[in-house]
């Protein structure tokens, strides 16, 4: 009965074809049955909207008011056999789609591991997962391989018909980790953790991204998801592992500052529990650890001098203000630019220092007033032409 | 308003429509049922609050929790000035019924009265907690709390308001039909803040202290 | 110097010279044009001498029909503006390829995007509603007025300060860049500073302040109020979806009013309720804000469901089919409504079953919103359907929500989520319901009543100009949308790599000018029926052979509404009038008790504007004196008893005698 309907889509999907329509054509196995679930949903419910449109357009026209030879029955308003037609018909569908949302819902939860490789394979029992974590940054990714010992920024690669389990998290404010062709998105939250399994299928490059607006530089916030055969992936690996950079608390402090249109980055070692410290927000070894501070919640709190003191450990956002960036959401007078320029760089980022060719976390300015103070007479003003907008403009 | 079926025929005719002009263009208990719908979206404002409560209320950021913080024997004197000002409220309500202005008058002070003795009993355990480090920036507890607590007292403060107005009113204007709509929403308005303090007192300082 | 700084900060807070962005051709311009346009206005106005006209008879009017003609109005003005948001979106997004980052940088564009929403959500598509029912509701039930009169004057007013206050952020300082949902974190102290969320917290506070009392006043006007011989199922079934929303909207705008002030204490006070840190939660504010959220989306649909009834009873000639499971149908949505809000945020990592939950109870709704849909279909079959303004519009409706609908469901699939979830097919798709529903709802309203409060039909030639514009741009401003979402390409972006995706930008911004034409020759649609009200006058009080009460008293109708109230015997009680022969009284005119006009409500309106004025940009002189001068102008005004008169029966014989005459002309 379903692949009826599929049958009958068939044609409309091919007129589609020449555009790279990702969500219907995708790569991996769960953005695969994601699609079938978006066409089986669509095909359910055009059994009724189709329909509907047709008898609206039908008598529509049947009993326009110059048709006088149309029937007119001005006091007709009820009728028991189509009451329960109209009730039962949407309802059937309803059920129908009910019972594929919650099997899909629970089939297709992001949290659950993959239990196939495509639909012919199933995942081979002792197969683990490859993990990645990934945190969202202003605005760029940081993705962690805790087995290999590599990290990158903007870079994400995994053997193909891996079963993958991202791990994500945000350093910063929500974002939503998002590779269309492998598998749906899912929000990046700070000082919490939620995961991602999928696999893919096909060699090739393929787009990732952030789909929830995160502040200025979101639109940039884009890195490149490389399906390789597991040789491959090996050496991509063992060219990470070359990179000049490591990753540890310090460098990871530096590259948390707000950066735009970064390039893609690799550190040949990261700090090992530095995933865990920034999921529990205590990168920064002077601030406490959430998951120690729901530890002594859990026990009931800390009284006295000691509790008060333990606040200035956990001030997370609060510690972000004072680095004197601007921060992603600012508006005049914090943002010390004059209200709604056009073509000017937000002070503070400085996306050419980010996305040199060396290969560095770029020097973030620190002069630039502190947020939240109104804007002093004798401060510069950003016109355009203290601080030219070519810099802005980075060709990747 | 009339609604009975025998109003709709007049010696069998059909009447469309009311001869003269019945008062119909004002509703009448409108006020009242207008009130009662503001109280019910005031208490959505609570129900926000109180869910913020409990989702934050063990969220102490390793700082002072319910244990360290609340003193049962004020806040027990605190609800007990309040159910006994809901009480005068009642004898004030009683007084209005017999038109006696001066007794209304003179139960409403003595409302007032405990309704400034439970806002500042209130305000010395806010300053109390404030000066001990547990002011509402310490954690998503005490920002709840503050919030929860203070909204209640905020509302506490404007009845209180109301009802010294109310009483320059009545003093004024004696008990007519306008001064006494304005008693009974006013009386509306403070049983349902003790109920929401009764509210308050189970789920917070009880639930949260005893063990 | 230091000492200079802090006088300067005393009086003015952190509002410098700065704040203004006198350097911006594109706001100069707009600033020149509002100025140039509100100079002129005001200059005729005082050169007509029509200032004491509109004190008296508008500003500090309490009729419910003129408060719902100045909501209209307010609505028009503000379509306008988050009309050209979506002009400038559109252009940048068609532009911003290739290299190029089109005119508007991100944090202009930001601002944009956010503004148009707010707008277009709270200061369009709210005020039209509540403008509607406002004007409507008290004639279908036969009463002379609202519950509260004077409040209602005030809910206006608070809504115009509301919006008044977005506007004032495009002259000083900035709006928000937090998208219009404002989510938390990025909306707190800490990632957002500055004037723009706080502009967003006061102007949604003051109009909501205005939203929920007026949704207060018109459920008790319409539980209170109904002529005598109105039960509740002979209630006409907009009056119906009235009752429904002002529920919703009492019961849903104070949760925004609580999760706002916990912003504002987290953001002016330093608190921790949405804060990554200190215990803090954003994921509260996302849930909060949904669980107003929802029921808002139904609040916006469910009044025009019920325009939609009304038009297609009258302009089929027919009973509504189904009426009873209408308003079954309708009630159900009301409280589903509240059964949802989750599927927003299916992606935030919500376990299966939670998200299946409320991925089914969504798709639940769709049954009684389909049922009326059929009750749509069966009213038109065997019907005598006259193409009107507003019957064309329903038909438009129809055809557009249903494809709405259908996408909706879809975004109810918890896994389809995942991949649609903040792409541009779900702008298209609330796009296709809140245009397809909402706003082809409130024009063919617009149409249908336009009439009743003016006494002269609108042009239909130009009518048709504008319906077509409007349709046809709709569609070629949102299909393009759905396939890019189904490319994967997500909302609020501001610029582009890939070429092959900008043919899709460029119809749809082909689409929006379309819009703007159709939006262009509905105004001017406006002017040539003034210009022609003589022709198009209607005296009867009836031009559509209408149904319910509001048809049967005169157009515009007299201050008094009714001059006996009347009394109901069936659902389309006008109808059945009609058909057992009523007469018109002729006599017995009796005094009739109405309230009287107050500028109170304007006062109270200048003053909370002050109030947010001043705690946006943290001048707290003035917010205490603002704060102080509302309590103490309350106050003073309870003292006022003196509230209401009597319009003499004379006066009443003689607004009657003349429509007497009206109707002579037309008899035959």
């Amino acid at each position: 009965m379903r692949l009826l309907r599929f049958l009958g889509l068939l044609p409309l999907f091919a007129l589609l074809g020449g555009c790279d329509y990702v969500i219907l054509n995708p790569s991996g196995d769960v953005a695969l049955q994601e699609r079938n679930l978006i066409l089986a949903s669509t095909g359910l419910m055009l059994l009724i909207i189709l329909p509907v449109i047709a008898a609206t357009a039908l008598f529509a026209w049947r009993y326009r008011a110059s048709n006088t030879k149309a029937a007119y029955a001005p006091d007709w308003n009820h009728s028991t056999q189509l009451e329960v037609l109209i009730w039962t018909a949407p309802l059937l569908i309803i059920i129908a789609l009910g019972a594929l949302t919650w099997i899909s819902t629970h089939t297709l939860d992001p949290f659950r591991p993959v239990g196939r490789i495509d639909a012919k394979r199933a995942v081979p029992t002792g197969t683990k997962p490859l993990v990645i974590d990934a945190v969202s940054l202003d605005w760029k990714w940081l993705f962690i391989y805790p087995e290999q010992g590599i990290a990158t920024v903007n870079a994400v690669a995994a053997p193909v018909d891996q079963p993958i389990e991202f791990h994500i998290t945000s350093g910063t404010v929500m974002n939503t980790l998002f590779i269309p062709a492998l598998a749906g998105q899912i929000y990046a939250m700070a000082g919490m953790e939620t995961k991602l399994a999928a696999v893919m299928n096909k060699e090739g490059t393929f787009d990732g991204f952030s789909g929830m607006y995160s502040g200025a530089g979101f639109s940039d916030m884009k890195f490149k998801f490389e399906s390789l055969q597991p040789e491959a992936f090996a050496a991509w690996v063992e060219n990470a592992k070359h990179a000049d950079m490591k990753l540890d608390a310090a460098k990871y402090e530096e590259l948390s500052k707000p950066s735009e249109k970064v390039r893609p980055q690799f550190y040949a070692t990261v700090q090992p529990d530095l995933f865990n410290k920034i999921l529990n927000m205590c990168v920064d070894a002077n601030k406490m650890c959430e998951d120690q501070m729901m530890a002594i919640d859990a026990t009931g709190g800390v009284a006295g001098e000691k509790g008060a003191e333990n606040r200035e450990k956990l001030i997370y956002d609060g510690a972000k203000l004072s680095e004197g960036n601007e921060a992603p959401g600012a508006t005049f007078p914090a943002s010390g630019r004059a209200p709604n320029t056009l073509k000017t760089a937000p002070q503070g980022i400085e996306p050419s220092g980010m996305a040199t060719q060396s290969n560095e976390g770029g020097v973030q300015k620190d002069d630039v007033q502190g947020r939240g103070k109104p804007h002093m007479d004798g401060m510069p003003m950003d016109d355009g032409k203290a601080n030219p907008a070519p810099a802005q403009i980075n060709p990747h | 308003m009339t609604r009975s079926p025998e109003a709709l025929a007049d010696d069998g005719v059909l009447k469309f429509y009311v001869a003269g002009d019945d008062g119909h263009g004002h509703a009448e208990g409108g006020t009242m049922i207008g009130f009662w719908i503001y109280l019910m979206s005031d208490c959505l404002i609570f129900a926000s609050l109180f869910a913020c409560y409990a989702v934050y209320g063990h969220a102490y950021a390793a700082g002072p929790s319910p244990a360290d913080l609340f003193e049962l024997p004020t806040v027990a004197l605190n609800t007990a000035l309040l159910l006994f000002s809901s009480i005068t409220y009642g004898f004030a309500m009683l007084a209005m019924e017999k038109n006696n202005r001066a007794v209304t008058i003179f139960w409403m002070l003595v409302t007032a009265a405990f309704g400034m003795g439970f806002v500042y009993l209130e305000l010395n355990e806010f300053a109390h907690l404030i000066h001990e480090g547990a002011g509402p920036q310490r954690s998503a507890f005490l920002s709840s709390f503050f919030t929860l607590v203070g909204t209640h007292g905020l509302h506490v403060s404007v009845g209180i308001l109301w009802m010294f107005v109310l009483m320059i009113q009545v003093a004024w204007k004696g008990l007519g039909p306008e001064n006494k709509r304005r008693l009974m929403c006013l009386s509306m308005f403070w049983h349902f803040l003790d109920v929401v303090w009764i509210g308050v007192f189970s789920f917070v300082y009880l639930v949260s202290v005893l063990p | 110097m230091f000492s200079n700084i802090n006088l300067q900060q005393l009086i003015f807070g952190r509002l410098t010279l700065e704040a203004i962005p006198y350097h911006e051709p594109i706001l100069i311009l707009t600033f020149l044009g509002v100025a140039v346009g509100g100079a002129a206005l005001l200059g005729a106005l005082t050169y007509y001498k029509w200032w004491g006209y509109l004190w008296n008879e508008w500003f500090t009017s309490i009729d419910h029909k003129k408060i719902g003609i100045m909501y209209c109005v307010l609505a028009l003005v503000m379509l306008v503006r988050g009309f050209s948001d979506a002009l400038l979106m559109r252009s940048q997004q068609a532009l911003a390829f290739n290299g190029s980052e089109g005119y508007l940088p991100p944090h202009h564009y930001d601002q944009v995007f956010t503004a148009h929403g707010v707008i277009m959500i709270f200061f369009m598509a709210m005020p039209f509603v509540t403008g509607l029912m406002n004007f409507v509701v008290p004639l279908q039930i036969g009463a002379r007025d609202v519950a509260f009169p004077f409040l209602n004057n005030f809910s206006f007013w608070m809504t115009v300060a509301g919006a008044m206050t977005v506007m004032l952020s495009l002259f000083v300082g900035e709006f928000a860049r937090t998208g219009w949902t404002n989510f938390a974190p990025l909306s707190e102290s800490s990632y957002s500073p500055g004037v723009g969320v706080d502009y967003y917290i006061w102007s949604l506070q003051i109009a909501g302040i205005g939203t929920l009392l007026s949704g207060v006043n018109l459920i008790a006007t319409i539980v209170k109020m109904r002529a005598p011989g109105m039960s509740f199922m002979k209630m006409p079934i907009f009056t119906w979806t009235a009752l429904c929303t002002n529920v919703l909207i009492v019961a849903a705008f104070p949760i925004l009013t609580a999760v706002l002030a916990l912003l504002s204490l987290d953001r002016y006070l330093g608190f921790n309720f949405f804060t990554n840190d200190l215990g803090g939660n954003p994921m509260m504010y996302v849930n909060l804000l949904w669980i107003w959220g929802h029921p808002e989306v139904y609040i916006l649909i469910l009044p025009l469901f019920g325009v939609f009834s009304e038009v297609t009873s009258t302009f089929c000639g027919k009973r509504l089919f189904g009426y009873a499971s209408m308003i079954y149908a309708t009630v159900v949505i009301t409280i589903l409504a509240y059964l949802v809000w989750l599927h927003h945020f299916f992606t935030m990592g919500n376990g299966a079953s939670v998200n299946s939950f409320f991925g089914i109870t969504t798709m639940i709704i769709s049954i009684p919103t389909g049922a009326k849909i059929f009750n749509w279909l069966f009213t038109m079959y065997k019907g005598r359907i006259r193409f009107e303004l507003p019957m064309m519009w329903t038909v438009a409706f129809m055809i557009t929500f249903v494809i709405g609908g259908m996408t909706g469901v879809l975004l109810a699939v918890p896994p389809a989520d995942f991949q649609l979830h903040n792409s541009l097919f779900l702008v298209a798709h609330f796009h296709n319901v809140i245009i397809g529903g909402t706003f082809f709802g409130i024009m063919a309203g617009v149409a249908y009543w336009w009439p009743k409060a003016f006494g002269f039909k609108l042009d239909v030639y130009w009518g048709k100009w504008s319906f077509w514009l409007w349709v046809s741009g709709f569609y070629f401003a949102f299909m393009p949308l759905y396939v890019l979402g189904l490319m994967g390409v997500t909302r609020r972006l501001n610029h582009f790599d890939d070429p092959s995706l900008r043919i899709w930008f460029v119809i749809a911004a082909f689409g929006a000018l379309l819009v703007a034409g159709g939006i262009g020759t509905f105004f001017y649609q406006i002017y040539v029926s003034i210009r022609e009200r003589d022709v198009l006058a209607d005296v009867t009080g009836d031009p559509w052979d209408g149904r319910t009460l509001e048809w049967s008293t005169s157009s515009p109708p007299p201050s008094y509404n009714f001059a006996f109230t009347p009394m109901v015997h069936d659902l389309d009680a006008w109808t059945d009038m009609k058909k057992r022969g009523y007469v018109r009284p002729l006599n017995g005119y009796q005094p009739i008790h109405m309230p009287k006009s107050t500028p109170a409500g304007i006062i109270l309106s200048g003053l909370s504007l002050a109030f947010g004025f001043a705690m946006i940009w943290y001048i707290w002189w003035l917010a205490a004196l603002s704060f102080v001068a509302i309590v103490v102008y309350t106050i003073a005004h309870t003292f006022n008893y003196n509230r209401d008169f009597y319009i003499s029966a004379e006066e009443v014989t003689r607004t009657e005698e003349q429509r007497s005459r009206m109707l002579g002309l037309t008899k035959v």
